[in-house]
Formats: C-alpha cells, sequence, structure tokens
C-alpha cells in the first residue's frame, strides 16, 4: 500500500464508523423512544398488529395478483404507443404536419391530466357509452387510461433521447443512401432506447404503483383489499401489508435502475 | 506552369467531366454560404478544397452529396442534372459516398456491422455474404483484426478508416471528404491520409476538403481555394502553393504556413 | 381491556336511561358538563358531503334529515341548544385512526361491529338499517329477482369499506368476484356503464340512489334483520372512553322512549317500508 492508498483506506473506515454509528443511533432512537410514548400502544395496534399482519397477508398477496397482472400487459402496450407518439412527434417531413399535431396534443392533454381523471373518464365514461359485457370491463378500460397516460410521458423520453442522437448520425445514415425510416429504426433509435432506459425504468416503478389507482373503478387489487380489511376490522395494518409487499418489488427495481444509470455515466466519462 | 495547367484544363474539357458544379448557390437565412460556385471532377481525379474555415467547403460538399437542397445552379453526375428538386436523393447519395470530421460510425455496431448496413438493407445482402469482401477491405486498409470491435474500441483514426470503407462498401463512383483529419490528434492524421492515396491510385474521383496543405500540395490533382462563398483560385498544386495569384489565396497561406500549416506528411 | 367500558357502560346507560327518561334536559346537560371538547358546545361530525336522505342538502346545521335530526335531538336530551350544537366534517378513516378527535360524537351510518369497538366507542344504536338490492330496470326485465339464487348471477358491486360487503360475499355468495368501489357516487357510475349489475346498501340509501341518482333505478328487495348474521346497526361513533358515552347513551335511551326516534324515522325514512323481502 502506497501512502495515498493508507491515507484512502483510513477515511473509508472512518466514513464506515460514522454510517454505521450515526444508523444505530437513529433506530436506537426509534426503537426506544417510540414505544415510551404514551399513544404507543394503540399506534402499534391500529398499525403493526401481527395478528392482523399474519391474517390478512395471504389475500392480500392474491390481491397483489392483480396488480402484476395489469402491470404486465399495460407495460409492452405503453412501449408500443410512447414509440408511436415519439416517432409521430419526430417526423421531419412536412406531409406529415397533421401527425405531429396529433402527437404534440396527445402529450399535452395526457401529461397535464390527472392519472386519477383519466381513469375515471375512460373507466366508466366509455363503457357508459353503451359497450356491450364484456367490452365494458373495467379492467380493460382502466389499462387503456393507464396506457395513455403513462405513454405520454414515455414517448417524451423517448423523444428526448431520439433529440440527443447527434444529427450527424442521422447524416451518415441518410448519404449512405438509406432510407428516412431505416435511419431512424436501425441507427437513431438503437441509440435513442439505449440513452432513456433509466429514465423509463423509473416510470415503471411509478406505473407498479399507479396501478392501485385501477381500484377507483372496481378491480380489488392490493390497496383495495387493504381498504376492505382497514374497515372490517378497523385496522391500519394491511396498509403496512401492502407497504411491505410493493417495497419488496420497488425497492429492487429501484436499485437496479441506479445500477444502469451508474454503468450509463461510467461509460460516458 | 500556366501553360501546363492550361493544358490539364483543355484535357478535361475534351472528356466529359466525371461531376459538374455549375454557379452553384446556397443560402442559410440571410447568410450566403455558396455564391456560385463551378467546379468540375474528371474521372479519377483528386481535387482539393482549402481555404479558410466558414468558406463553404463543407456546405458545398453536402450539397453535392444532396445533404444540403441548393438554391440556384445544377449539380451534374455523368452528364445528369442530379440537383433536380423532387429527385428521389437515395439512388443518388449512393453513387456518391461521404465522410465526415467526426460522429461518423453507429456506435451500437461492429465496424463489420457499420460497414454492411447499407448494402443489407439496400440490396438485401447478408452480413455473413459480406464478410470475406468486407475483410479484404479491412485487410488492405490495415484493420484486419478489428472487424467485430466496436467504434469506442477504435483509436480515432480506425474510426475514419472504418467510416471509408462503409462508404466505399456502397461502391461509390465519387468521394467525398469533410475534413476527415480535423479531429484527430497529429499522430493518427498520416494513417488516414494514407488511405486517400490508396484511393487516388485505384482511380477514385475525390473531392477532399481538407486543412492538410502538405497533402494537398502532395496528392491533389487540382487545389481549389475557396474564399467567401466562390472559388477564388484554382490550379495545379504547384501553382497554387509556389506562385498564387489571387491576394487573398496569398494571405491564407502566409497564415498557414506560419501556423505549421505544411508539413510533410508522414 | 377494552371490553371492559363497554359492557359495564351498557347496562349503566340501560339504568340511567331508564332514570334519565323521566327526568328533564337540565340534568342531562349536568351529565355533559365538563366531558365535551368544548365547554359549553357539543361538537358532531358528519360526513363529507353528507347524503340524502341522512342529511338534507347536505346542511347538518338545517336539522333536515334523519341524522341531522337525531343529532339535534340527542343534543337536546343532553341540554345543549341549537346553537351550541357545532358540525365539522370527518371521513371514515379521521374517525377511526387512534388518537384524539375533533368530535364529541360522529354520525354517518357507522355500521357497529367488534372489530371497530375495539379502537373507537359506540353509543347505543339508533337506527337499525335493512339491507337493500340496487338494480337498474334492464336487470329485472332480464329476469332478476329477489331470491337468492337469482341474485347469484348477477355481477355484484359495493362500497369498500361498508358491512354490506361481507352481507355480498357470505349471504349472496355471487358466482363472479364483486368489483368494489370508493363511495355511492362510484357505485351508481359503474351501474351507469352497465359494469355492475347490481350493489347492496342499507335500504334508507338504496332507496335515495333509486329515486334521485339513477333514471331507471329499481330496489329488487330487502333483507329482513334475521336473515343477515348481525343486522346491521348504526350507532354514534366516539373516541376509545369517551366519557361522554353514557351521556349520549342515556340520551339516546330517552328518544327511544318517548318514542320521539321513531317519530324521526318515519319522517325521514317512511319509504322505507313497502320494499319487497329477499328469500
Amino acid at each position: 500500500m502506497n501512502r495515498r492508498e493508507k491515507y484512502e483506506a483510513r477515511q473509508r473506515r472512518w466514513s464506515i464508523l460514522i454510517a454505521a454509528a450515526s444508523t444505530i443511533a437513529t433506530l436506537a432512537a426509534i426503537v426506544i423512544l417510540v414505544p415510551m410514548a404514551p399513544g404507543w400502544s394503540r399506534v402499534q395496534q391500529s398499525f403493526f398488529s401481527g395478528e392482523v399482519f399474519l391474517k390478512t397477508l395471504p389475500k392480500m398477496l392474491e390481491a397483489f395478483l392483480v396488480d402484476i397482472a395489469i402491470f404486465a400487459w399495460s407495460t409492452p402496450l405503453i412501449a408500443i404507443v410512447g414509440l408511436a407518439a415519439a416517432l409521430a412527434r419526430s417526423t421531419r417531413s412536412p406531409g406529415l404536419f397533421p401527425l405531429r399535431v396529433f402527437g404534440t396534443i396527445f402529450v399535452d392533454v395526457f401529461r397535464g391530466v390527472p392519472v386519477v381523471l383519466v381513469i375515471y373518464l375512460i373507466g366508466f365514461g366509455v363503457p357508459g357509452l353503451g359497450l356491450p359485457r364484456p367490452w365494458n370491463s373495467p379492467y380493460i378500460w382502466g389499462t387503456v387510461a393507464l396506457v395513455l397516460t403513462y405513454s405520454a410521458y414515455v414517448a417524451e423520453i423517448l423523444r428526448g433521447g431520439i433529440d440527443s442522437v447527434h444529427p450527424s448520425q442521422r447524416a451518415a445514415g441518410i448519404s449512405l443512401g438509406l432510407s428516412e425510416s431505416d435511419v431512424m429504426r436501425y441507427i437513431v433509435l438503437p441509440q435513442a432506447v439505449r440513452r432513456v432506459v433509466p429514465a423509463n425504468m423509473n416510470m415503471l416503478i411509478a406505473l407498479q404503483k399507479d396501478v392501485a389507482l385501477l381500484s377507483f373503478i372496481g378491480p380489488v387489487e392490493i390497496l383495495r383489499q387493504a381498504g376492505v380489511y382497514k374497515s372490517l376490522l378497523a385496522n391500519f395494518t394491511p396498509y403496512v401489508v401492502a407497504a411491505v409487499v410493493f417495497l419488496a418489488v420497488t425497492v429492487p427495481a429501484t436499485r437496479y435502475t441506479d445500477y444502469l444509470m451508474n454503468r450509463q455515466n461510467d461509460a460516458r466519462s | 506552369m500556366m501553360p501546363e495547367a492550361r493544358g490539364k484544363e483543355a484535357e478535361g474539357a475534351r472528356e466529359k467531366p466525371k461531376l459538374s458544379l455549375v454557379g452553384v448557390t446556397k443560402t442559410f437565412g440571410q447568410q450566403a454560404v455558396l455564391r456560385g460556385v463551378n467546379l468540375d471532377a474528371s474521372k479519377g481525379e483528386m481535387v482539393c478544397l482549402i481555404g479558410p474555415s466558414g468558406s463553404g467547403k463543407s456546405t458545398l460538399l453536402r450539397c453535392i452529396n444532396l445533404l444540403e437542397p441548393i438554391d440556384e445552379g445544377f449539380v451534374y453526375l455523368d452528364g445528369e442534372d442530379i440537383s433536380e428538386p423532387g429527385l428521389k436523393p437515395g439512388p443518388i447519395r449512393r453513387r456518391i459516398g461521404i465522410v465526415f470530421q467526426s460522429f461518423n460510425l453507429f456506435p451500437h455496431m461492429t465496424a463489420l456491422a457499420n460497414v454492411t448496413l447499407a448494402p443489407r438493407r439496400i440490396h438485401g445482402r447478408s452480413e455473413r455474404e459480406m464478410r470475406p469482401a468486407a475483410e479484404a477491405l479491412f485487410t488492405r486498409f490495415g484493420l484486419g483484426d478489428h472487424l467485430d470491435k466496436y467504434p469506442d474500441q477504435l483509436s480515432g483514426g480506425q474510426q475514419q478508416r472504418v467510416a471509408i470503407i462503409r462508404a466505399l462498401a456502397m461502391q461509390p463512383e465519387v468521394m467525398l471528404f469533410d475534413e476527415i483529419t480535423s479531429a484527430l490528434d497529429p499522430e493518427l492524421v498520416g494513417e488516414v491520409l494514407d488511405v486517400l492515396r490508396q484511393l487516388r491510385e485505384d482511380g477514385m474521383t475525390m473531392v477532399i476538403a481538407t486543412h492538410e496543405m502538405a497533402f494537398a500540395r502532395d496528392a491533389a490533382d487540382r487545389v481549389c481555394f475557396i474564399d467567401e462563398g466562390v472559388i477564388a483560385e484554382q490550379g495545379p498544386p504547384e501553382a497554387i502553393f509556389a506562385a498564387p495569384k489571387n491576394r487573398r489565396t496569398q494571405s491564407f497561406l502566409r497564415r498557414v504556413l506560419r501556423r505549421g500549416g505544411v508539413h510533410e506528411a508522414p | 381491556m377494552t371490553n371492559f367500558p363497554l359492557k359495564s357502560l351498557f347496562f349503566g346507560a340501560v339504568v340511567m336511561g331508564l332514570v334519565a327518561a323521566t327526568g328533564s334536559a337540565q340534568a342531562a346537560g349536568a351529565c355533559a358538563e365538563g366531558k365535551t371538547i368544548e365547554a359549553g358546545k357539543l361538537t358532531i361530525a358528519t360526513g363529507n358531503p353528507a347524503y340524502y336522505p341522512w342529511v338534507v342538502d347536505d346542511k347538518p346545521e338545517d336539522g333536515k334529515g334523519f341524522e341531522a335530526a337525531v343529532a339535534y335531538a340527542v343534543a337536546d336530551k343532553m341540554g345543549f341548544a341549537k346553537d351550541e350544537v357545532m358540525w365539522v366534517r370527518s371521513s371514515f378513516d379521521e374517525a377511526i385512526q387512534p388518537g384524539a378527535k375533533n368530535f364529541d360524537f360522529n354520525l354517518q351510518q357507522f355500521s357497529i361491529t367488534p372489530e371497530r369497538d375495539k379502537v373507537v366507542d359506540f353509543s347505543e344504536p339508533y337506527y337499525s338499517a335493512a339491507m337493500a338490492v340496487l338494480v337498474r330496470k334492464g336487470s329485472v326485465d332480464a329476469g332478476a329477482k329477489p331470491e337468492l339464487a337469482s341474485l347469484k348471477g348477477l355481477k355484484w358491486g359495493a362500497v369498500a369499506g361498508t358491512t354490506g360487503l361481507p352481507v355480498v360475499l357470505d349471504l349472496i355468495k355471487p358466482n363472479s368476484d364483486p368489483l368494489l368501489y370508493d363511495d355511492n357516487a362510484n357505485v351508481t357510475e359503474a351501474m351507469k356503464s352497465g359494469q355492475i349489475d347490481a350493489a347492496l346498501f342499507d335500504l334508507p340509501t338504496a332507496l335515495y340512489l333509486a329515486a334521485v341518482v339513477l333514471d331507471d333505478g329499481v330496489v329488487l328487495g330487502q333483507f329482513p334483520a334475521d336473515r343477515t348474521e348481525k343486522p346491521d346497526q348504526f350507532g354514534l361513533l366516539m373516541a376509545d372512553g369517551n366519557p361522554l358515552k353514557a351521556c349520549v347513551d342515556e340520551a339516546l335511551e330517552a328518544l327511544k322512549a318517548d318514542g320521539s326516534l321513531a317519530k324521526i324515522e318515519a319522517e325521514w325514512l317512511q319509504e322505507a317500508t313497502g320494499v319487497p323481502v329477499i328469500k
């Protein structure tokens, strides 16, 4: 070990020590001080009842399958619609001006309107026009609402990615005699998509949580199931169950996104 | 010197030029970049464009390749007007290759994939069937070991050579080079210029915008000095470099010579 | 620990109620003294918004609607004049969360259940609600009948936080899982868009929704109290261990004894009769 390495090792030991000490102190404060509060037993009974936790967990996990299913079929649709909207917004040809306008309106509207309103409007409104069962299912139209909203965000992220590809790349492709669509498909998009993977991972994590909003129009997913238990048992522990289940999914996803983002930053520098 | 130059021009006039520009003008907004450029290049001729930055060299090359539509004038390729507005540019661009200063290669593809993309898409050929021919080209330009590397694994000089091979893969009749060594570290310039010399021996028709005065002097058949959107002076390199007649050519050459612009090509 | 006050207070309330039935309002006022969250005032909470027929026009301070009228009658028996009654609004969650409350009691059709009783206190019931099935005319035309067998085949919806949901799940046992919603408005919206056929409400609410909210609403039938495992009884909700409970129960007993509670019920919930009983 040379002089600098020794110094850095010392520094590292110090920072680990400080981090560990402060974490332990904080946890100790929570574990020791909070139960000393006069209302703790009441709060514990309402939010952290082990009995309620175990009793509700199986049904809560079952309800979480609904979240996963909606998430699973929404994601590819969002990718497709988002890509289409991004391409519509990025088209250069003057003949496709209406497409560009349509793409812009789509993106502005669905990014500007609260997700909940879109879900109500499409989830109740479209079936209200008189669609027969099963085509009026809240699962279908709730999904449509989520897909429209998230596609608008994804489209903007993708368009940012497309714009970030240096114009020389396009010129290089065009000068080889490739068509505009080939240039987009083989040269610009692959680079753009790679650059926006981390941003889109964040959208996926947000989507995973927003799937729960479909419960407003009927589907009984995990948050709704928690609400039902809350009412029946007059206890908030089921929400803690839901939080634990969500964290079990989103924390690894977030870590993975950070990892991708760091790797990309390393590659750039 | 002069009679010789005239003789060459007269010779060019007898034979129909491969590439011919007549009165080409190009304006960006209020800025007139090209103000009536006339330029001929015979088959197999290497024409070097020199001149100050912003004089219009790059724009001229981009206009020939139809990357920029021209405002007035004509561009003829084998006597055919390719500057006709509304003409489909794709088939023409395949006949005219161009290599840029930087950001040439597609970073997400291997060198081989870069080279084969256009033939694959346009002629429907597969990478596998193109590999032997590509390998031969790579080897010829000193890149035999680099077919499957990604651009960021190659040096700047190697990248530019791959870019040249990629343009050659479409078997163009004319090649345009836009300052292809300006972004390179000095020690890498030579290997790229060597490729241009090899192409000249192959008889490729080339128009080269360059700051490498030594290269222009030693390798070019003809040197054109472009200034303020027109060709201010042109002739064989010996004439331009030894006895420039135009005052602006003289002051330009004095400036670049003082900067050490002319040095022996490695 | 939590069982103790409920039972003992219940008996206490019965005894005191018998005593207070003949007593004056003045005596009851003394009972509440110093026990309200604001001295000399009675703070009552209801839902936001509050619906007909429980509260008319979302204005409980007018005393119109069943719950508004009950609230003022209870207040009167406890010795509070009309202008000494303050209204606040609360959601269901606010009402049952642990910690201090900003109301003396809360009424918004809270069904009394043992689980809830562990966290909060309930008064004596002021209303026993029958559960009723709300459908649209289309379902009736399609052959829906007030019989369990017929109800099973319908697509059900319910408000997630209500005691109606267990009734749907345990008593009707529909063939497909019910869809759940936040409030009555969303349930009726889902009925309008044809996503559900039927929903379960307490009878007064069902009648109101059928008459006012849905163009073609029909109250198909009601469950008699003995068909449901535990009849749905509404109580005034109070903070756990609220000392006011004795006075509130006393006042309710007095209202039941002198027939004024029945009179209020007749005035505001009179249509609740005449709906067929489900077989």
